[in-house]
Formats: structure tokens, sequence, C-alpha cells
């Protein structure tokens, strides 16, 4: 069961979808509509994708023969999901896509997740390469490529990650000779390559990031290719296949299903490769993707952590152990004890929080290329870079945990394979480490978001949060002391964002050994504004649910939000004991 | 080639409401849905008239409160148009009256085929096909789990206990199909769209004609006398293997005579 009513209830309640509608661009989507598309959707994950998702992780995709066999039922699977158009929501409508926000679409994206998560991969990567081709492609390649990719024939793969060069992006050595043509070929290993090879579709379309011989080093000489798995013709129709191999795939901790390929380009002449933009420029043009790219993998964290929180609560009031406090007469429901009662509030608070934070982040990009305004793009613009690190660092943390709480309300039964819950965790593990890790992110977040417009961006925010606190002070709405808290974190958050300011010019290192803590205190702090949003809400509609959401505000408040105070020290603590222990003493 | 396929839009399965103690029906006040079992038949007339060449699938149907949505799911999933009849006064309509008022609604179409589903997964009456039938003086085959068209000759397998029948008849006619007949497809997200800006033809039993007091409860000829919740299962019978099992498995169902 998808969570529609609080997905419905966040779009209005948190992100102002009415206000996202009437943006330009959007006049052929309405309130109506959302509904309908989330109901089919919804449908489509209970009835199609979800089922595969225990298939999928059991046998995962093999390589045979120099091809990737996805699971039984994938095939189909994916046939409906791309026939139905829900893997192009988000795609501009004159390169055939459903004009989607960014916001609704990716209420689809967190449901297909917590269906499947290794399902959604694959279409998250083709619409990676969809935006690619249309920000910097040219309109050959757009012409050859793009229709067939938005229409699901053809699907799309990112070559960044080589054995030497991870995080490190600027350290890679795929190769690029150009050739008389034009065209150039390719040579290089590259690796964890989500969905590098398989057999949904008739094509693979790779984005190669490679060098050519007289670039520069580092990020700065970096290119960015089109390889396809076959070669196209003129007219359109597949030709030879390319110089493109699936050497293996990776033995994972979690989604299985989703094969992680490495690829080797040029093993014989070389792999055709078509330029995308100007040489050299291929690391911007990645840039342009990846707020995109990371809010993806903060709603694939969202969704299962849903998914997660589903199984334990139905557990929970299933399972019947010991008397609970203030029963007649045991076994009691296990929700009935005060322990796995905090676990289930705990898990939903937490999901809540990570849902708003998704649908701000997604708002934002919406505003960045539909408002009206230049100064209005800005701002946006300026939001979605702030919420984009704190979104995906802080959403695949907190859904590592919330996935292990889940594993934790079912005892030892939770262990145990068969149970299914152990799956989530295993699958959401990754969501900290891909599409840069969350170290990476707290970096991006101090580093590059802390400074931006000196300091206005975050100031803004900031008040932004304020100002609704001030509106919950206002309201006849019982939430504890959300509203308190709220006030003490914010102005926990003002000063240590000063600090981090002040300090980075002057010790760098300091600053960056508070990043993580930082990270997770605007984490906490982003949450709270949600509940406060979700509070300010709540007041009407189904009585049950207003009840529920108040509650989740209020536990927010008490038990969670307050984490802020224990992480100020932290993140003010300096580098220095970091590297206290001599390197010889590390390994005794 | 036009086909008219009525649909009924009913409260949601997974989630049915309850019954009205006063009426003894079921309250319809919530949000409705597309009977499931109507889904087969809006496949089959999109399949036929896509195998025809050309023509239109016209849903209709009769709803409380001008209820579009149930109709929207099958407008996305390809449907034309729909004519909905919706008026207080068809509260507590029986299926004869039921039957009267589709009739009249299919009467402002121009349809060479009428198809149903068997029953309708709220009322389970199962005599609506066969009325609508009658009362449009058109030939009647139930049960279809094949149909094919040839000219205007509709040939269709018929489901029976022991098998199928092989029936043809003249178009126009009324046919029902069962749930196995096709797979119904899922709307995509642009028949979605499109479903939005497609004609709806709400119409009041004035529109098409009939008096209300032959509908509803004043024009029903059957009386609900009274609802009971159905028996609880009994609880199955737990066997210890104690080496012996499959001996007791084997006489269980020789009495059962399966074996």
């Amino acid at each position: 069961m998808a969570p529609l009513d609080d997905i419905r209830f966040s779009l209005d309640a948190v992100a102002e979808l009415s206000a996202i509608l009437e943006l330009d661009g959007f006049d052929h989507v309405d309130s109506d509509l959302v509904d309908a598309m989330l109901g089919e959707a919804a449908r489509i994950c209970t009835e199609v994708i979800g089922p595969l998702n225990a298939v999928g992780d059991k046998s995962g995709s093999v390589l045979v023969d120099g091809q990737v066999r996805t699971p039984e039922g994938w095939s189909q699977a994916y046939e409906i999901f791309s026939a139905g158009g829900w893997g192009s929501l988000p795609i501009d409508m004159s390169f055939g896509g459903g004009g989607l926000p960014w916001l609704v679409a990716n209420c689809v994206t967190e449901m297909v997740s917590g269906a499947n998560m290794a399902f959604v991969a694959c279409s998250i990567l083709s619409q990676g390469s969809v935006d690619m081709l249309i920000a910097h492609g040219s309109e050959t390649l757009q012409q050859t490529y793009l229709p067939k990719l938005v229409d699901g024939t053809w699907t799309g793969t990112m070559n960044l990650t080589e054995p030497d060069a991870g995080s490190d992006v600027g350290a890679l050595r795929c190769r690029a000779e150009r050739a008389a043509d034009g065209t150039y070929r390719i040579f290089g290993t590259k690796i964890f390559i989500t969905y590098g090879d398989h057999d949904l579709a008739d094509n693979i379309v790779h984005l190669v990031l490679a060098r050519t011989s007289d670039a520069p080093v580092g990020t700065k000489g970096i290119s960015c290719f089109i390889v396809p798995k076959v070669l196209v013709n003129d007219d359109g129709t597949l030709g030879e296949e390319n110089d493109v191999t699936c050497l293996s795939l990776e033995h994972k901790m979690g989604i299985h299903a989703s094969p992680t390929a490495v690829m080797s380009f040029g093993d014989e002449d070389g792999a055709v490769g078509y330029l995308i933009g100007e040489e050299n420029h291929g690391m911007r043009y990645m840039f342009t993707m990846m707020n995109v790219a990371r809010l993806q993998v903060g709603l694939q964290a969202v969704g299962v952590a849903e998914r997660a929180y589903r199984q334990a609560a139905q557990y929970a009031f299933d399972r019947r152990q010991g008397r609970a406090v203030g029963a007649a007469a045991g076994p009691s429901l296990i929700a009935e004890h005060a322990d796995v009662a905090r676990m289930l509030i705990d898990m939903r608070a937490h999901i809540e929080a990570m849902r708003g934070i998704a649908m701000l982040n997604a708002a934002a990009i919406d505003r960045e290329s539909h408002a009206s305004e230049p100064d209005e793009r800005e701002a946006a613009a300026g939001r979605a870079a702030l919420l984009t690190p704190i979104n995906k660092g802080w959403c695949t943390d907190r859904s590592v945990a919330v996935t292990s709480t889940a594993i934790q309300v079912h005892g030892g039964l939770g262990f145990i394979e068969e149970t299914g819950v152990a799956q989530h965790y295993r699958d959401t593990r990754i969501t900290p480490i891909y599409e840069g890790t969350n170290g990476i992110q707290a970096i991006d977040l101090v580093t590059r978001k802390l400074p931006m417009g000196s300091g206005r961006v975050i100031g803004e925010f900031f008040d932004e949060i304020e100002q609704h606190v001030a509106l919950l002070f206002g309201a006849d709405i019982e939430v504890g002391p959300l509203g308190d808290n709220m006030t003490s974190a914010l102005s926990s958050a003002r000063m240590v964002t000063r600090w981090l300011t002040d300090t980075f010019g002057t010790d760098p290192n300091e600053v960056l050994a508070g990043a993580t803590p930082f990270l997770d205190l605007m984490g906490l702090l982003s949450g709270g504004y949600v509940h406060v949003r979700r509070a300010l809400a709540a007041p009407s509609g189904d009585a049950e649910l207003v009840a529920a959401r108040l509650a989740t505000a209020r536990f927010y408040g008490e038990q969670i939000l307050p984490r802020v105070f224990s992480l100020v020290p932290m993140v003010m603590a300096g580098s220095e004991t970091l590297f206290a222990i001599d390197e010889a003493a590390w390994s005794r | 080639m036009n086909v008219v396929v009525c649909v009924k839009q009913i409260p949601d399965p997974a989630d049915p409401g309850e019954l009205d103690p006063e009426s003894k029906t079921l309250k319809r006040d919530v949000k409705l849905i597309l009977d499931e079992s109507d889904s087969y038949g809006v496949e089959m007339a999109l399949q036929l008239v896509d195998s025809a060449g050309g023509g239109d699938v016209t849903l209709v149907s009769m709803a409380p409160n001008n209820e579009v949505s149930g109709l929207r799911t099958a407008l996305a999933m390809g449907a034309a148009g729909a004519v909905l009849v919706s008026d207080e006064a068809l509260a507590g309509s029986d299926s004869l009256s039921t039957a009267k008022v589709l009739a009249k609604a299919i009467g402002r179409t121009e349809a060479d085929l009428i198809i149903t589903a068997t029953e309708s997964s709220d009322g389970y009456t199962g005599t609506v096909p066969a009325q609508i039938a009658e009362l449009l003086g058109l030939p009647s085959v139930t049960f279809a789990k094949e149909i094919n068209i040839s000219g205007s000759t509709v040939a269709v397998k018929r489901q029976t206990e022991t098998g199928y029948l092989e029936v043809e008849c003249p178009m126009p006619c009324v046919v029902s199909v069962t749930a196995g007949v096709v797979e119904p497809r899922y709307p995509s997200f642009k028949g979605i769209m499109a479903a939005k800006s497609k004609p709806v033809d709400e119409v009041t039993c004035a529109d098409l004609g009939i008096e209300t007091d032959a509908v509803g409860w004043s024009g029903a000829r059957q009386e609900i006398i009274g609802i009971d919740r159905a028996e609880e299962r009994e609880a199955g019978e737990i066997i210890e293997d104690e080496g012996e099992a499959h001996e007791r498995i084997i006489s269980f169902l020789e009495e059962l005579k399966v074996l």
C-alpha cells in the first residue's frame, strides 16, 4: 500500500502544490490530475512492481555470455511502466514527456522506490541522460536519442567512476581520441555502472566521462560523450554493436536486481563516442544534473523507509507478547508496549520529515526553472542548492536508521531473511554512499552552500523557518514543545553557521571536521520545519489523521529535535582529536 | 464499429464502507471507483474497436452525485466518452429499474455492440445484462470468454460449468463478459491526462423520458427484507503428524469426493 494519504497531505501542507501548479508551463496539470495519476501509479506499484521486490532480491540480475539477464517478470513490469509513461513524467512535453513538476513526478519515484528500489534505478538513470541531452546535446544527438530514451525503448546510464576515480572524479583516466569523421573513440574501464547492461530495452545509451590526450588535468579536462551499446544508423534503425562490453557484475549487499556493471570501452578499435557540448566541459554539464540526481537518491531513501515502517507497524499490530502496562490480561500486542510504540512513532515522525524535506527540495527546483521573475528563480536556485545535500545526506542516513528500527520491531524474526524486512535495510544502505557519499554532501554543504550569496541563501531559509514557527505560536495547535525547541534549535543553527563561516577562512580543517554533525543538525532542523508546516495545516480533515499528524509533530519536537543541542559542540569540536592517534597506532 | 460498455462505479472493495441499516443497501456517498469486473469489458471493447479499424467505445453508467471518478479510469484506458445518469430519484433502484435506465441511456448512442460484465462486484444480482437486452429487443449472449466479430455477426465462446459453447448472433446485441476474457490494460499517464477532457454526457431521468416513480424506491419490485453477517468460517482441523498425516489427508479428500 502506497502512502497516498500522507503524500497528498504533504504536497499541500509542506510544498504548496497549488502555488507550484500556477508556475509557467504547468497549465495542463491540476489537483484532480495529480490525484488520478498518483492513484494509478500506486496501483501499478502494488500490483506489478512491488511483488517483484523479493523475487529480484533472491535471484538478482546475472551475467550470462556477456549479456545481463534481469530477474523473471522484470521485462513485463518494465514494459508496463514505460508504456504508461511513468518513467518520463518530469520530462518536458515538447520532448514527449509528461511535463509534470518535479514535485509531483517525484511522488511516483518515491512510491516506485518503496515498491522496488532495484527497479526504479533504471528509470532514474534514463531521466538523467534525457536531462543531460536536453540541456547540452546538439540537435542531431537530441533527435537521434531523445525520443527513444523518453518513451523507454532505450535506457540511459552514467559512466563516471573508475577504479582510481571515485569521489575524486577528476582523477579519471578513460581516454577519448578524435576520429576523422568528427566522432571519438573511447578507451577505458568504468565501474559501478548501474544498469550498465540488461535485457529490458533494445539499446543502452551510455553517458561516459573521458579525457582527450591534450586535456588539462583534473576536473577541467573532462569531456562527456554518448556511447551507445548498439550504433544507430542515419535512418534511426539499429546498426552494428559498438565496442562496449559488460565485463562483470558486482555482488552487492542489496539492490541485487539492479545490475551494477564493470564496463569496458574500446577493447578492440575503440568504442564510437559522440561529444556532448564542448570538450573539457563535461564536469560542468554533470553538475547541472547533480541536484536532481541527488534528490532522487533521497527519494529512494524515503520510499524504502516507508515500506519498512509499514511492514513493522503491521507486525506490531499482529504479534502478541507479554502483558502491557494497564492491560487486563496478556498477551498484548507488542505495539502496546511503550518501547515498541516509541520505535513506531519514531519511524513515522522521521519519514514524514524526510518526505517533506524532499518535497521542499523538489519545489525549489521547479521554481528555479519555472518561476516568471528572474530574482525568484535565483532565490529558488539557491534554496535548491542548499537543500540538496541536506536532503540527500540526512534522508539517506535516516533511512538506514528507520529500516534498522523496522528490523528491531520484528525482534529475532527481523534478522531472518524470509521475514523480508532485512532486505529494506540492505537495499537502502547504498543510498548514503552513491551519488556523492554523505561525507561529500557534508563538505558540499559547509564549503559551497554556506557561503552562497555571502550567507544570504541560508539566512533566508532560517528566516522562513522563523516566520512559520511564529505562526505556530499564534495558532491554537497542541504540539507540545515543538515551537519552543524549534526556536532554540534555530538559534543554535544560526550560531554554528556563523562559527563555520568565520572559521573556514582561517582553518578549513576545523570546518571539515564538523561538516557531518552540521549536516545532521541541518537535517534535524529542516525536519522540524516540515513538522511545523504539517502542524499548521493539520487541523482540518479526517480526525484520525489529524490526531496522528499532531502526535508525530509533537514527538518530533519532544524526542528528535533536541538532538540538535548535542550536535552543537560536535560541530565546533575541531579536528585536533581526529588526528591525535599516531598512524602506527591505528593497527594496534 | 461502435461499442457501448455498461460500467458501474462502486465503493472501493479494499475500503468498502458500510451498509445503511435503514435502506439495507451499501452506503454510496464515498468516493467510487470503476468496478474491476467492468474493466474486462472496457478492455474487450477497446480491442474489438481497434481490430475493426475504427469506431468508438462509449461508456454508460448510472451513479449517485454525478460521480465520475470510476468513469475517468475507463476513459483513461481509452474509451472516447460516457453517458452518466445521475438523479436522486434513482436511489433504491432494483435491477430492473437499473436496466430500464441503462437501456434508455444506451438509446442515446449508436451502438453496434453492447458489452457488460456478468454481474457487479457490490450487488451480484447478475440479471441486468439480460434485462437490458430484453428492454432493447436485442439478442443476449452471456458469460463470454472470447468474442470475435465477423461482418455484422458476433461469434462468442460462452463459458459453461463443463466447458464452453460456441454461439453466433447478429449485431447489435448485448454480450456479458467474464473476468477471464482479456487482461485489462493499466491507464497510461497520457491516457489519464486525456481523460480529463473527454466528454461525459450527464443526464437525468427527465432527460431520458423516465417517470421518476417507475424507478428508485417507489418503482422497485424487489425488497430487501433483512441483512445479516455471513457466518464465520469454522476453524479447520489441525492434525499432528505422527507419520500418518498423509493418510488422514487422503481420507479427508475422499470424504469430499475429490479423490
